[in-house]
């Protein structure tokens, strides 16, 4: 018995299955960014710092953040009971699950994840002390679309 | 003795909603501007504010480690950045952003926090009344 599909046909459905295979690689390393930010979340939670996409920290580390906002990384950001409610249960069911992002890191802080400090590996020390920069949670000093998300590599430009 | 006849109703009680109506939004769309915010400090406060206070308050450290100005600049009247984050914070100044000081939930949450950051209590309406009035004094 000879195969249905031969030829062009073949062909085909080969390449279908390669691009599809190779645009979930391409989605697995940038999707953390790719959720539409919930505009109270960007509102609340974007006055000190980036609103930092949901996909980079899993649920158990959005929930402590959450259970601590008056003692926030060193300072007070509170916030009303029922605004409290809404941005936890948008920050669960967005966290990220798969396999490099299920792990806490240390702090629960976005830049203490391994993954994190792998991306970073090729950015010297002095580069986050650079006045431009300051920190390593200051995404959009290198990454221009970080708030929306786009964290994409040709995108760095590293400021002076 | 009546002092208004039923068919009078309707009318009074329409002149009457409108009243209320107005008493209700008057204060709140009051509310909504930074004299209206500082009028309501004021008040609670129980006595004028005063600017150069509210100056001194701001530039200087209240026991801890950061003063308002660590993040909101000096003279905030262009951006400030965040003392930890960097990120940039807009100028708190009302002449020079006119969205500060427009909700007064929102100053009330920001004052909660940032008191309590820079204080480590609430700040008084004292207070609150002179930062605000140094704040509108700042103009081009």
């Amino acid at each position: 018995m000879s195969l249905r599909f031969h030829g062009r046909r073949l062909a085909v459905l080969l390449g279908l299955m390669v691009s599809l295979g190779a645009g979930q690689a391409a989605l697995a390393d940038g999707d953390s960014g790719r959720v539409a930010l919930l505009p109270k979340y960007q509102q609340e939670c974007a006055a000190c710092h980036l609103a930092y996409p949901p996909g980079m920290l899993p649920a158990a580390s959005w929930q402590r953040i959450m259970a601590g906002l008056p003692k926030h990384y060193g300072t007070d950001a509170s916030l009303d009971p029922a605004t409290l409610r809404e941005l936890s249960a948008w920050l669960g069911a967005h966290a990220g699950t798969y396999k490099r992002v299920r792990e806490e890191p240390p702090q629960d802080r976005i830049t203490t994840s391994s993954w994190f400090e792998r991306k970073h590996r090729e950015v010297a020390a002095s580069v986050w002390k650079r006045p431009a920069v300051g920190s390593r949670a200051n995404c959009a000093a290198c990454h221009a679309g970080a708030a929306k998300g786009d964290f994409d590599e040709s995108g760095v430009r590293l400021p002076r | 003795m009546r002092f208004s006849t039923p068919h009078q109703w309707p009318a009074q009680a329409g002149l009457a909603a409108v009243v209320l109506t107005a008493a209700v939004i008057f204060p709140v769309a009051r509310a909504a501007t930074p004299a209206g915010q500082l009028s309501g400090y004021s008040a609670q406060a129980g006595a004028p504010a005063a600017p150069a206070r509210g100056q001194q308050f701001f530039t200087t450290r209240q026991g801890r480690e950061w003063s308002c100005a660590s993040c909101h600049g000096a003279v905030p009247t262009q951006d400030g950045k965040h003392a930890s984050t960097g990120k940039a914070i807009g100028a708190l100044a009302p002449a020079f952003n006119p969205q500060r000081f427009t909700d007064p939930a929102k100053t009330e949450k920001w004052f909660r926090r940032n008191c309590n950051d820079v204080a480590g209590r609430e700040c008084s309406a004292a207070e609150k009344a002179d930062v605000l009035s140094w704040l509108m004094s700042l103009q081009r």
